[in-house]
């Protein structure tokens, strides 16, 4: 290893790409933008809570319904439909869906869900044995439900419809439209380029969408929040940081009767290799299971690669088992934002916006849980711009949407991740020093340490070699999987010549270069040929791409693709 | 059992197609078998069909038969089917055949199966096999009631000499007002270009084994030397070897040629949803592990440079030494 | 000119499996808009905005599901929607397919009906023949130009040994090859005005289709077994010792492709 390599980081070559690009006035003429009440970016379970809450509250309000014209309320969504870019574990804590139907006839009971848990266990894992841990207060579950967060979302997306709100699938949010300091809208993306951006025969040109009130619900690595963040200033007191997750989905011979989380192998322990994760183990009914393996993105090792650690857990002993007669059905990836309380903007509210859910890091890492955060806060959100539509309001005087900050304080959202808010940063101290911190932490209710610990870009770390790649199993098409076959299994089939959305430098060193190889489960990145000495050239598959968001963590942009493209899971 | 087989002709032949449908028909043993040609002036060609089992040709001869269209033929055909209480009728598949086969089954409420590998004979009934989801599975097909139609799928079987005398008999043309709007205006026979991925019988593809945009010239003379067209992977597609057109794959185009020689190509899934039903596949790729290897019917773990040259070389003696 | 396009739902290609029970094509996952109808619809929408009038009506046979679908047609840009939907219609085969199809096509009186150049879940590729039977009108098949003017329609095709060129008086039926045009995406204003648009289901009650016309009772072909396809016949893996082109041009010699 050269001295000179040794210190790279990805944060040294940043993405030719500008957050003041994803930010614009709007340019169609007037007469020719559409018009909307409340505009909800990402039919997520943010985004559609607050489309649901929203349209409860409308009922009651018929001259606000009269006032917003015809469509009070539009959800945009990039993928092919509500569900086909949404993956998580995932088991759900309830307590915000039944808040938002307690009115209402439905109960959690009747929802798409693969039942209660009721049993579960964490394991400590090395390569070949096991040994059962006490779960940690944070990670017990019982009470919870399994879902797929895709089919849990198209329950959520045929309720918003009910309830009045009208979902555009295939759009993308390509810029936040931005008037002074008011935020009035976005711009969808335009449809129908080819590879160098030239318009095709079917060019369909994005429209200015504008409402009253923007919600973005984006979820991870949300692309106008983002921008947003930048354009007004909201960063919280540390970084953002990401992790990234591989799941797939099982048919099995036997039933899993319980939930199981691993720690351990395949990760290192060592606080120089900086690798915080786990897996997770869940049953979705008698017939399928879903595992996956999620992996902090201020990684160092060039080598590591999520989705090969993936493969290499399931030849241990615990998952052949259960996988043993199965089938894969699915697969997917996407990242999680880990920063937690301290990484939270500061303002979750600008002139005419509102931030929600996983877009503003509203995820509990110790409790792997996100998801009812994401469902009370965009149902608050609702509240939030309900209020300061009412009559002699305007929502977008700065400060007009500050209740919904309050709501957000108020809520067991702010108490669970303030008790939390240390947790993720103290793993960054290696897994040992990091688990006794953790538990120190949790005993304290979040007290420990008085002082927060700070956390660095994922992008900034440096990065090492230690010869990790020789242990992934080659993959056999029956038990572990080669990236490309997995992309298909994600139900990609994106459109190959349009204009790549993936922004990075190029050329970079050879490091930097390897390491997105590697860290890509979708086979995004590969080195062109020829490539040899310490920078090298990166070649871009972008229609692989199923829009995990890992790229931008590690130093490069991921921008929205034409709508519609992308994974299509419906099982994830 | 009596079986009719649409024979389709162009100009002064019957196609082999339909010769090779007769001669299936003619192998089950299962009965009558019987041909039948529509046209315009075709009375000549029917006594070929002899040598190819039927034992009676139907020739239905006028001129409002000229053009290759279908309502007429079904016109036709239906009136045989009740005339001559034929049970069965079977078409190798073309433009004109599928129309004619469902243009019959709705006049006649018959079933009709389509795209048959094969067809067979059991307990006095007709059951066939067509693949489906991308000849991932194979579905035996049967039908309820008479008559029973099928389509086969092209090259499926090869037409067989049993040397027999066809009876020829003339069969009356009444057609229907509507089966006649439909007109001819032009009918152009030009050799084309070189057929389209989607036509060919012969596909020559290039992967990114080949190295570079410069050596698609291998592929594209091993294509002219076996009369196929020139199709890409999607990598190469995208690095701008090659023409989006060309593309075959899950995001291109899906073809089935006879014979799909696969040059410098790994075989990723998506590559293979594209092509794998080809009917013949040959790969050639130095990496012995190219999934790939895995649905050739050979595999040759060899240098594109070095082996497609040769190759092309070798089809190019051939051919002269043939003609 | 009022043009009816039919649309079929088909389930999505990664997901496409074949119920072991039923021996149908499972049809309760996701699906989508056959994509080969979405060049029929295109040329619809295209014709109409030429003549600058006339109607294009969306015209499917299939799950609940296939509103979707019709939405989408809608979306695009069609003018109404009519979906023949109903459970004793599950399992319909071409003749109780066209038979149905044909009784709601009938209703709606249209110049012009417009078909795809093949089902991508059945590969059935001859709908269009058995519906211009039962509306006993003129036909023209793999259309990749269309015109249409005094009351007639020009297609060119390709065929296996060239190009024709065909008309026919309206009305009539053409199925359209998807080199005809390239469809147009959904616009935004489009997918939010899609639901504000006429959507109509009818039973087969509604059209007069007796049931043992429909479904499984009025189909004349049957799913008799699945087997998995033959593995590919005894495969062959060389290496190249220096004369692996001659090993080939022997194997194509032997299958006689050369």
């Amino acid at each position: 290893m050269t001295k000179g390599r040794a210190s790279v980081r990805p944060a040294d070559y940043p993405p030719p790409f500008d957050a003041a690009e994803a930010i614009a006035a709007p340019s169609d003429p007037p007469d020719e933008r559409i018009d909307v009440g409340l505009l909800i970016v990402g039919a997520g379970p943010a985004g559609l809570a607050c489309a649901i809450r929203f349209g409860q509250l409308l009922e009651d309000a018929p001259e606000l319904a009269e006032r917003l014209g015809d469509v009070p309320v539009a959800v945009v969504e990039k993928g092919k439909q509500p569900g086909s870019h949404l993956l998580s574990g995932a088991v759900v804590n309830p307590r915000a869906l039944r808040r938002l139907f307690k009115d209402r006839e439905k109960k959690v009971e009747d929802m798409p869900f693969y039942g209660p848990v009721h049993a579960e266990s964490v394991y400590f894992l090395t390569p070949k044995s096991k040994t059962r841990i006490p779960a940690p207060p944070t990670m017990r579950n019982h009470g919870n439900y399994v879902a797929s967060l895709s089919q849990l979302s198209r329950f959520l997306a045929e309720e918003a419809e009910s309830a009045g709100a009208t979902i555009l699938p295939e759009t993308a949010a390509d810029k936040l439209l931005v008037d002074g300091a008011r935020v009035l809208g976005i711009r969808t993306g335009d449809k129908g380029r080819g590879r160098h951006g030239e318009p095709l025969p079917n060019f369909e040109a994005g429209s200015d969408l504008v409402a009253r009130v923007t919600v973005l619900s984006e979820g991870t690595q949300g692309h106008l929040t983002g921008a947003a963040i930048e354009r007004f200033g909201l960063q919280g007191e540390n970084n953002q940081v990401w992790a990234l997750g591989v799941k797939e989905v099982w048919r099995v011979a036997a039933p899993l009767r319980r939930v199981i989380h691993t720690m351990g192998w395949p990760l290192r322990a060592g606080a120089r290799y900086r690798e915080f994760g786990g897996s997770f183990c869940y049953p979705m009914g008698e017939d399928m299971v879903t595992l996956g393996m999620v992996v902090g993105l201020d990684y160092r090792d060039v080598e590591l690669s999520p989705h090969d650690l993936l493969q290499e857990l399931k030849t241990h002993p615990l998952f052949r088992r259960i996988l043993r007669g199965g089938e894969r059905l699915a697969w997917g990836a996407k990242t999680i934002p880990e920063g937690g309380f301290l990484s939270l903007p500061k303002r979750l509210h600008a002139p005419g916006l509102l931030l929600c859910g996983d877009g503003a890091g509203m995820v509990n890492v110790p409790a792997l849980k996100g998801i009812h955060y994401a469902i009370e806060s965009g149902a608050l959100a609702a509240e939030a711009a309900f209020a300061a539509l009412r009559p002699g309001q305007t929502p977008w005087t700065p400060g007009a949407l500050e209740s919904y900050d309050e709501a957000i304080r108020d809520s067991f959202i702010w108490t669970d991740l303030q008790e939390v808010r240390n947790m993720r940063q103290a793993f960054g101290k290696g897994f040992w020093l990091g688990g006794a911190l953790a538990g120190a932490m949790t005993a304290t209710k979040g007290r420990f340490p008085p002082k927060p610990l700070g956390t660095e870009p994922d992008s900034a770390q440096t990065l090492i070699r230690t010869n990790r790649a020789r242990r992934y199993p080659a993959p056999d098409g029956k038990l572990t999987f080669d990236k490309l076959s997995s992309v298909y299994a994600s139900g990609n089939k994106t459109r190959d010549d349009q204009p790549s959305h993936i922004r990075i430098a190029n050329p970079v060193a050879r490091d930097i270069g390897e390491a997105w190889v590697r860290m890509c489960p979708a086979q995004v990145y590969e080195l062109a040929d020829g490539g040899s000495g310490d920078e090298v050239t990166v070649q871009v598959t972008p229609s692989n791409c199923v829009q995990c968001g890992a790229i931008t963590a590690k130093g490069g942009r991921l921008t929205p693709p034409e709508g519609g493209s992308g994974p299509e899971y419906t099982l994830t | 059992m009596s079986i009719l087989v649409f024979l389709e002709h162009h100009g002064n032949e019957l196609q082999k197609g339909s010769l090779s449908v007769l001669s299936k028909a003619a192998s089950l043993g299962a009965g009558d078998v019987y041909g039948v040609v529509a046209g315009s002036g075709v009375r000549e060609l029917a006594s070929g069909a002899g040598k190819y089992g039927a034992s009676k040709v139907f020739v239905a001869d006028d001129p409002a038969l000229e053009a290759p269209l279908p309502q007429p033929r079904v016109d036709v055909i239906a009136t045989l089917v009740r005339e001559q209480s034929i049970d069965t009728v079977l078409l190798a598949q073309s433009v004109l055949a599928a129309d004619v086969a469902a243009g019959l089954s709705a006049r006649l409420d018959a079933g009709l199966n389509w795209e048959l590998v094969d067809i067979e004979e059991q307990d006095g009934k007709l059951v066939g096999t067509r693949p489906a989801l991308a000849d991932s599975v194979y579905v035996q097909v049967g039908w309820k009631g008479e008559p029973c139609i099928g389509i086969f799928r092209s090259g499926t079987f090869d037409p067989k000499e049993t040397g027999g005398e066809a009876e020829v008999v003339d069969t009356p043309v009444q057609l229907e007002d509507f089966s006649t709007a439909a007109t001819m205006i032009e009918q152009a026979h030009e050799e084309q270009q070189g057929p389209s991925i989607e036509d060919a019988d012969v596909i020559v593809a290039g992967g990114r084994g080949l190295g570079g945009p410069e050596n698609f010239t291998l592929v594209e003379e091993l294509a002219k030397a076996l009369g196929g067209a020139v199709a890409a992977t999607r990598a190469v597609v995208d690095a701008g070897w090659y023409p989006y057109a060309t593309q075959v794959g899950q995001t291109g185009k899906t073809v089935s040629p006879k014979l799909y020689v696969a040059c410098g190509i790994s075989g990723a899934i998506q590559h293979k949803v594209g092509m794998q039903s080809s009917s013949v596949i040959v790969a050639i790729n130095k990496d012995p592990n190219a999934p790939i290897f895995e649905y050739s019917d050979l595999g040759v773990v060899g240098d594109v440079h070095e082996v497609v040259p040769k190759l092309t070389e070798l089809v190019k003696q051939r051919k002269r030494s043939a003609s | 000119m009022k043009i009816a396009v039919c649309v079929k739902h088909v389930p999505e290609a990664a997901s496409r499996r074949i119920d072991p029970s039923t021996k149908r094509l499972d049809r309760s996952g996701e699906g989508a808009l056959n994509a080969f109808d979405a060049n029929a619809l295109e040329e619809a929408l295209r014709l109409k905005d030429a003549s600058g009038e006339g109607e294009v009506v969306a015209v499917s046979m299939g799950p609940q599901k296939a509103s979707d679908t019709l939405r989408k047609a809608l979306a695009m840009g069609a003018d109404r929607a009519v979906l023949v939907s109903d459970e004793s219609a599950a399992g319909s085969d071409l003749v109780a397919t066209s038979y149905a199809l044909g009784k709601a096509l009938a209703r709606e009186e249209p110049d012009l009906v417009l078909l795809g150049q093949q089902a991508s879940d059945s590969d059935g590729a001859v709908l269009w023949a058995a519906i211009a039977e039962r509306l006993r009108r003129p036909m023209i098949s793999q259309v990749a130009e269309l015109t249409a003017s005094d009351g007639k329609v020009r297609g060119k095709r390709q065929t296996e040994f060239g190009y024709d060129v065909i008309e026919a008086p309206l009305p009539a039926v053409v199925a359209v090859s998807d080199a005809i045009n390239e469809p147009r995406y959904p616009s935004l204003k489009g997918i939010m005005g899609a639901k504000k648009k006429p959507q109509e289901t009818l039973s087969l009650d509604d059209l007069g289709v007796e049931s043992e016309r429909a479904g499984e009772a009025g189909s004349k072909t049957e799913v008799l077994g699945l087997t998995d396809p033959p593995a590919r016949g005894d495969s062959r893996r060389i290496e190249d010792d220096g004369n692996a082109a001659e090993q080939i041009a022997e194997f194509l010699a032997e299958k006689r492709l050369i």
